[in-house]
Parts: C-alpha cells; sequence; structure tokens
C-alpha cells in the first residue's frame, strides 16, 4: 500500500481569514515569535499498489480539478509518503 | 403553469423558503432531487441555501459534482433561467458557470441581519421586475461570504454589467467591490449571497415601510423569472 499527500494553500494574494485568526492567538499563549500564519490542507490518499509515477499524477490531477478550487487555492506539494505507507 | 424546480442536496436548508416564494410568485414549485439527473421539464431552477455536504472541502464543492447539477449546467447553457442562492451561489461558482468564489467572512464570525442591496443590473432573467438603482432589503446569513476574484475578472464583470447586487450603507463580509450578486454573460444565471426567499410574505419578512417583518422585496426575483419566461 502507498499513499500520496497532496498540500493545499490559500493563495498568497488572497487573505486568509483563519490563519489570520490563528495569528493572533498565538502570542496570546507565549508564541510572540510568528509574524504570521497561513492555514491549508492536507489530503492523504491512499492506493493498493505502488506509487508509481501515473499515480503521482493522477494525484496532482485530482488536487488541481477537485481537491482545490483555483480561483482561491494552489496546489503547493504532490509527494509520495514513504515513511507512512510502508507502515500500512 | 410555469414550473420551476427548487433542488435539494444532502445539507440544504432552505428549500422549502424557496419553493414556497415560487408558489407565492404564482409559479409550480417542483422538488428536484441532488441523485436525480432529470430536471423534469422545468422551466427553471433555484439552488437554495444551507450547508451542502456540511460545507466539506468548500462550500459548493462536493454538490457540483451530483447527478443533478450535470444537467443544470447543460440546460443553463442552453439558456434555463437558474437562481443560485447563498450555497446556491457557491455551488454555481464551483460547477464554474459563474466566476470568482467565495471564502470565509473578512470578520470571522457567521453574520445574520436584514442587509440592503442595490439592484444594480435589472436586465436579468431573476431582476427584471426591478429597476435599475433601487434599493432592496432582503435577509443575509453566512459564514463563507467574502466574494473574491482577480481584478481582471472583477472589472471584466464590472464592464459587461453583470454585478447584479452591491451592498449598501456595510459590507458584511469583504466581498470585492461590495459585490452580492452576479451573472453570467447572457443573465441567465445569477447568484447572490443575501436570501430573497425570507423576503416574499408580510409577516415573516424583514422589517418593511408598513411596519415590522412587512418586507417582500425578495418576491421580485420569482415574478422577474415568470415574467421572463412568458415574454
Amino acid at each position: 500500500m502507498g499513499r500520496v499527500v497532496v498540500d493545499v494553500m490559500p493563495k498568497p494574494e488572497i487573505l486568509d481569514p483563519q490563519g489570520k485568526a490563528v495569528a493572533g492567538a498565538l502570542p496570546r499563549l507565549g508564541f510572540g515569535q510568528f509574524a504570521s500564519v497561513r492555514q491549508g490542507k492536507r489530503f492523504e490518499l491512499e492506493v493498493d499498489g505502488p506509487v508509481t509515477d501515473e499515480i503521482l499524477a493522477a494525484a496532482r490531477a485530482a488536487g488541481e480539478q477537485v481537491l482545490s478550487n483555483p480561483v482561491i487555492e494552489d496546489v503547493v506539494a504532490v509527494y509520495e509518503d514513504v515513511e507512512q505507507g510502508a507502515a500500512l | 403553469m410555469t414550473r420551476v424546480g427548487v433542488v435539494t442536496f444532502p445539507g440544504t436548508l432552505d428549500d422549502r423558503d424557496a419553493a414556497r416564494a415560487v408558489r407565492l410568485a404564482g409559479a409550480e414549485p417542483v422538488s428536484l432531487w441532488h441523485a436525480d439527473a432529470d430536471l423534469h421539464g422545468v422551466d427553471a431552477v433555484v439552488l437554495p441555501g444551507g450547508f451542502s455536504y456540511g460545507d466539506y472541502l468548500r462550500a459548493g464543492a462536493i454538490s457540483r459534482f451530483a447527478p443533478v447539477m450535470g444537467e443544470i449546467v447543460e440546460a443553463a447553457g442552453k439558456g434555463l433561467p437558474v437562481l443560485g442562492i447563498c450555497n446556491g451561489f457557491q455551488v454555481l461558482t464551483e460547477a464554474h458557470l459563474l466566476p470568482g468564489s467565495m471564502i470565509k467572512n473578512d470578520h470571522l464570525h457567521f453574520v445574520c441581519r436584514e442587509q440592503v442591496l442595490s439592484v444594480e443590473n435589472a436586465d436579468t432573467a431573476w431582476t427584471r421586475d426591478y429597476s435599475a438603482g433601487q434599493h432592496i432589503t432582503v435577509p443575509l446569513k453566512n459564514q463563507d461570504g467574502q466574494y473574491v476574484a482577480d481584478e481582471a475578472t472583477l472589472d471584466e464583470l464590472e464592464g459587461e454589467g453583470r454585478v447584479v447586487f452591491r451592498y449598501v450603507g456595510w459590507n458584511p463580509n469583504g466581498s470585492r467591490r461590495n459585490i452580492a450578486g452576479i451573472s453570467n454573460a447572457a443573465g441567465n444565471v445569477v447568484g447572490l449571497m443575501p436570501h430573497p426567499e425570507h423576503a416574499v410574505e408580510a409577516g415573516f419578512g424583514p422589517d418593511g415601510a408598513d411596519g415590522p417583518r412587512t418586507g417582500t422585496d425578495g418576491l421580485g426575483f420569482f415574478t422577474s423569472v415568470l415574467h421572463s419566461l412568458v415574454g
């Protein structure tokens, strides 16, 4: 079994209200060192067989067509989760 | 009698109010089920508000792939009047029938209020019973209501008169250029965040000129589409 990770982030030019709220909360808990926060999404896609180039291409296509909305988000990374995949 | 379909997805909340608005306007509401790829011969379609699929992934993102949506996208391309309200507007943007998208309100809070809108375009299938520049008051209630699109898209919408409604007095969610609703190029597909279907019957609407809860400014959406269909 293998696992592919797809990371989706709000586009840089889009204000991220959730990230802003988190950034506002961090100093209250003593984490004053972080200037800003942006919050994205991580998808873990599992396959029965090994993660091939075709599987990675399909994961990227799914990321761009379904998992993200290109108006407001970017697919920033698509990669095999080697450690987690082997442990499954 | 003119038949107007009202779609129900899992998590839709305002389908019954939308159907009631259709009936009060003088048309026959027809329930359309998300999993049924059949429009049952309706003359127009309303995608009502709510939280379809719990807003999972993104608001409207999963509903877009419902069997009924394939039929709606195809019919909309041929001129079928389609109105998306709130979550329905989000479904229309995810289905690429309307440009742009909605993100979380800039102030991060759910907002529920009576909202004044200006009718910027009174030539669409859903606004022809209003006059351009008219102010109407309808309820607004959303969490992900901030309309965003890139500057080129916004300029194109403005240039083509496709900004159909703007917020007046207060921008309740940080929407670009105070945009509350837009249309496609042909004017048969309209989407907006506020809820006209909750302002169609005295006693249950926003406060109006005649007293508390007398406002029926939203009824014009539904009479407009009737008049569009009968010419």
